[in-house]
């Protein structure tokens, strides 16, 4: 399991992740109201110099956005087709540009501290009885179990080839949750026996 | 509230289902006709809503989605991130939970239905109008984009979205088969 976080600290990854999002919310609040295609091709070429400052490794992140590329040509093609090129031209623009801004607080901020800002943000569910130290331990399980299923899943998919299976690999998709639910029982069960799930 | 306490079995399903949501992330594009790929992954909303219910559906989905906005690539195609509130597709990221919530809704209001009709009937109203009602707004007020564009930018997808209703009604009436007791709740 990689996540999108850059191993080799830069300078964006000593600035706390609540101050990053800020940041980003303060960015758009301002400028997705302004329609200037200058102003947002320069925050383009500035988000590229931001990805620049940050070294090689977030530069060669940005080829993982090629398949994006494709989505926002036809998003211009519409946009132009029913209002302008124009409009068209400034929403790939502005697109990218929020998409790639936001992308570098993913490249340089710890799944950790990420979360603990989410957490927060689900603060008020607390108010309704929410238990957001739950939310936080199943995130932690599903981490724990997404290698588990993807093994089940090549199991079951090596199965179904050995059988002379077609290319309907969904079929594979019920015995996998059967297990999987299975599977749950024996997991909360042990879970259980241990004193259950921990409380902060 | 009552409607969140949770029992530990529940706690386990919700972080069970996320997992599973990541996993159909990965199984090869289903080709039902050559010309039509269809992702196994928005799948997962309507199943969730359906074989582990409306709150815990909701929950695992939500889970699901807050990895994936941590930085997880558990979007098919190795996708995730922040980025993703920025795009086009915001408004369906944050419309999947209440979709897999809107889906068990349906799926309970329908029990005096046949199983397969009020999974299929669900599934549709939950996991696609439910979240095309969330999506498209939520890409006409990221992109900016007329509202005819971005409905027309959608409407391919919905033909793959009937085919995965069907699919999930045939996948859940498989899961009632194989484990009759999951069922026994609703």
């Amino acid at each position: 399991m990689i996540s999108l976080y850059l191993a080799t600290p830069t300078w964006l990854h000593r600035i706390r992740v609540s101050y990053k999002l800020l940041a980003l919310a303060l960015i758009s609040l301002v400028l997705i109201p302004l329609n200037s295609l200058w102003l947002w091709g320069a925050g383009l070429v500035l988000t590229f110099v931001l990805y620049g400052t940050l070294g090689g490794e977030a530069l060669k992140q940005l080829i993982s956005f090629r398949p994006i590329l494709w989505s926002l040509l036809i998003l211009l093609v519409l946009q132009w087709w029913l209002a302008g090129w124009h409009a068209g031209v400034l929403l790939v623009l502005r697109m990218s540009t929020l998409i790639l801004l936001a992308n570098a607080i993913t490249l340089t901020s710890s799944m950790d501290d990420i979360t603990e800002v989410m957490l927060w943000l689900l603060q008020p569910l607390k108010k309704l009885g929410l238990a957001t130290e739950l939310i936080a331990f199943a995130m932690s399980l599903c981490i724990r179990f997404i290698p588990l299923l993807i093994a089940i899943l090549d199991h079951l998919i090596d199965a179904w080839k050995a059988r002379g299976g077609g290319k309907q690999y969904w079929l594979v998709i019920a015995p996998m949750i059967i297990q999987s639910l299975v599977f749950s029982q024996h997991v909360a069960d042990a879970i259980n026996a241990r004193g259950g799930i921990p409380k902060q | 509230m009552k409607a969140l306490q949770f029992k530990t079995l529940d706690i386990v399903q919700i972080a069970l289902f996320a997992a599973i949501m990541a996993a159909l992330g990965l199984i090869p594009k289903i080709d039902i006709t050559a010309t039509l790929p269809i992702t196994a992954q928005s799948m997962g909303v309507m199943l969730a809503g359906i074989i582990i219910g409306k709150r815990n559906g909701f929950f695992a989905i939500l889970v699901f989605t807050l990895l994936m906005l941590a930085g997880l690539p558990l979007l098919a195609g190795g996708r995730g991130g922040l980025g993703l509130l920025a795009g086009g597709s915001a408004g369906f990221i944050i419309g999947y939970p209440i979709a897999a919530f809107a889906t068990g809704w349906f799926y309970e209001k329908f029990s005096g239905l046949a199983n397969q009709f009020a999974t299929f009937l669900a599934s549709v109203l939950g996991g696609i109008v439910v979240l095309y009602a969330i999506g498209i707004p939520g890409m006409i007020l990221n992109t900016g984009m007329e509202p005819l564009a971005a409905t027309l930018f959608m409407a391919p997808f919905i033909p793959g979205d009937l085919i995965k209703a069907v699919l999930t009604t045939i996948i859940v009436a498989a899961i009632a088969r194989g484990l009759p007791e999951q069922f026994n709740r609703a």
